[in-house]
């Protein structure tokens, strides 16, 4: 493999494991928090929330919002860390 | 002044609005056409995806549907925004640096065959023209409830609007009136929910004030006091719901799933410069998409309040304005069962007097609560921008497909650019014509199938895409068979069930209990299994191909778009 196919493979590598990481939170506010354990987080109460319910109509979109724009920043990086920035 | 002249000026200044933008961003070529020249900034894309995303469903529709739904509402929420995570993640960075038109180039590209990329095309036009005919009867509605006119008229202004700066600017009329669509709507949906927010909690910002104690120095919070009020009147919880968690489930993934694959979506991102603006307009279009998509579910939750509160148990005689002029639209029906001369709002159906259409909650929350005649015709402009900004996206991926991926890439290849500029120039106003049609006389089942389009696109264009871009070694034979498979089976299921169609069937014969909208997830997964067990009996793809998805990969030296 030359050096050049080797960089990217590693580069390609790095970013899966940042998707794996962030989907995997991506489920577990939304599908997670939102829908199969609503009904046990729905007996903590934060002001006038019932929390299984403020994340499957509220938390989850801020986290949502949060993850894209985490991703934006460790790609950035990432393109940097192999000069595939422009 | 009242609501009906502060309704023709918004509603004209912003049309004069949207038309000199369209004069002022003609298209020059189909690179202007299709993509917008390309060099549309990080910001100014993150606005028009948001508002090409948010339609009239989302305007007008969505915090009603959550009113009436409470929690079961949820799916729209977390489906409608969630799949922007999946499309800034997993697809649009890629697509932008593979760096062509339309969706079909990709797929066409991507698995080396003209086959797949008609499969693509005709996905493409279902997907779109479903999708616009609602647009197109929310155009007529909002202007026949606001401004008097008849739906059919109000229908045939806003298509000539669209044809105006569609036709004319192509992508790049689109993109900069969508940029002034989204100013528009978010103002106008935003308004009426801090004062009402003020009005009931005593918080300026409706999220907040949605989990608040209410204003009357009772210090019950509001929700609790929704949850009493729901419960006494014999319907569910409003902060739980009826439907299964399997259900609930599946709806939420095929919304997501269907989000990130449909096609007037992804196009926008091959109109900016580099791959990491396509990142980071992904990130800023949900950003903006956010503000509403957090604020309708606390509009939905002051207005049922305040509706219960207004409407159950009191003297019909005793109704405000509002009830009377919304009762002539047709919208709210009161029925005096037991001729008491009171209203009754209750969940047994045989004792309930009042119906209430869904779209009632956003158009006349404002009437309901009181606030200024500038206010509600707000939200007329608002809900017109909302779905015009829709219709003018969904019309170009139609003209695109038309022009460039069958006329261009299949029957004239050896087509002029300035000739393939008149192809799409007509077939988007052919799209426009045909679009209206479906407004005026709409088939009884536009409304039933323009949720079901994200099932579609769920089914077809996001495995085939996903495994284009993270599985080397996917090839034609299979993700054209994923493709196939998982669209017809999608089909099948909706037509089935929502139709009667194939011997039809109840919610007691729905396939692991889910139901035609959440059914786009099952769709999905028997895509990716098709495609992955014919690859198995099927050639490799080509090194070529192989080599275009390891350079995809790879977000420098994205260069232009092209067509070629």
């Amino acid at each position: 493999m030359s050096e050049k196919q080797k960089k990217a493979t590693a580069y390609w590598k790095e970013n899966v494991s940042y998707l794996f990481i962030l989907l995997a939170i991506w489920f577990v506010v939304s599908f997670g928090a939102g829908i199969l354990f609503k009904e046990a987080l729905d007996t903590i109460k934060i002001g006038g929330f019932k929390l299984g319910f403020w994340f499957a109509q509220q938390g989850s979109i801020y986290v949502f919002v949060i993850l894209i724009f985490v991703y934006v920043r460790l790609m950035n990086k990432l393109d940097k860390k192999y000069g595939y920035n422009e | 002044m009242s609501v009906q002249t502060w309704t023709y000026i918004l509603v004209g200044a912003t049309f004069a609005l949207y038309i000199g933008i369209a004069i002022y961003s003609r298209a020059g070529s189909t690179k202007d056409f299709y993509v917008a020249g390309g060099g549309v900034s990080p910001l100014a894309n993150g606005m028009a995806t948001a508002a090409d995303w948010m339609s009239a469903a989302s305007f007008i529709s969505m915090a009603g549907i959550i009113s009436f739904a409470g929690y079961d509402g949820s799916v729209y929420l977390m489906g409608w925004t969630g799949g922007y995570v999946l499309l800034a993640l997993l697809l649009a960075p890629y697509l932008r640096k593979f760096g062509k038109f339309t969706v079909p180039d990709f797929i066409g590209d991507r698995y080396y065959s003209k086959t797949a990329r008609i499969v693509a095309v005709i996905c493409a036009l279902i997907v779109s023209f479903t999708y616009v005919a609602g647009q197109m009867r929310g155009v007529g509605v909002v202007f026949s409830r606001f401004l008097q006119v008849d739906i059919d008229t109000g229908v045939i202004i806003g298509m000539i609007i669209v044809l105006f700066y569609a036709v004319l600017g192509g992508m790049k009329g689109i993109t900069y009136t969508q940029v002034a669509q989204y100013c528009v709507l978010i103002f106008a949906f935003m308004v009426p929910a801090i004062f009402i927010s003020i009005q009931m909690t005593g918080n300026p910002i409706p999220q907040l004030g949605m989990g608040s104690t209410l204003n009357d120095g009772s210090g019950t919070f509001l929700l609790d006091k929704l949850d009493g009020l729901s419960t006494e009147l014999g319907f569910n919880e409003y902060t739980d719901g009826s439907k299964s968690v399997t259900d609930i489930f599946a709806i939420t993934l095929a919304l997501m799933v269907g989000t990130a694959g449909l096609p007037h979506v992804i196009v926008r991102f091959f109109t900016v410069k580099k791959v990491k603006d396509a990142r980071k307009s992904a990130g800023l279009a949900l950003l903006l998409i956010a503000i509403l998509y957090t604020t309708a579910p606390a509009v939905s939750v002051f207005a049922k309040t305040n509706l219960i509160n207004t409407v159950s148990n009191e003297e019909y005689s005793s109704m405000p304005v509002w009830f009377k002029n919304w009762e002539e639209t047709g919208l709210l029906s009161f029925d005096d069962k037991n001729e008491d001369g009171k209203i009754q709002y209750v969940a047994d159906k045989t004792k309930n007097e009042l119906t209430i259409d869904n779209d009632i909650m956003v158009l006349a929350n404002p009437e309901i609560a009181d606030l200024p005649a500038w206010v509600i015709a707000l939200v007329a402009a608002g809900g017109l921008a909302a779905a015009l900004s829709t219709a003018a996206g969904l019309l170009l991926v139609i003209s695109a497909s038309v022009s460039h991926d069958l006329v261009k890439k299949v029957f004239k290849p050896n087509i002029s650019d300035k000739a393939e500029l008149w192809v799409a120039r007509g077939a988007a106003t052919v799209a426009v014509v045909i679009a209206g049609y479906f407004g005026i006389n709409p088939p009884g089942f536009v409304a039933a199938v323009v949720a079901l389009a994200f099932g579609l696109a769920a089914a077809s264009f996001f495995p085939a895409i996903v495994l284009g871009i993270f599985y080397k070694k996917m090839n034609k034979e299979g993700a054209i068979s994923g493709m196939v498979v998982g669209i017809i089976l999608m089909l099948f299921y909706m037509t089935k069930f929502k139709f009667g169609w194939f011997g039809g069937g109840t919610p007691e014969d729905w396939w692991f209990g889910i139901s035609p909208e959440g059914f786009g997830s099952i769709a999905m997964i028997a895509n990716f299994i098709v495609a992955i067990i014919v690859l198995q009996f099927t050639p490799e793809p080509p090194e070529d191909v192989q080599e275009i998805v390891e350079n995809i990969r790879i977000p420098s030296g994205a260069g232009e778009v092209t067509g070629h």
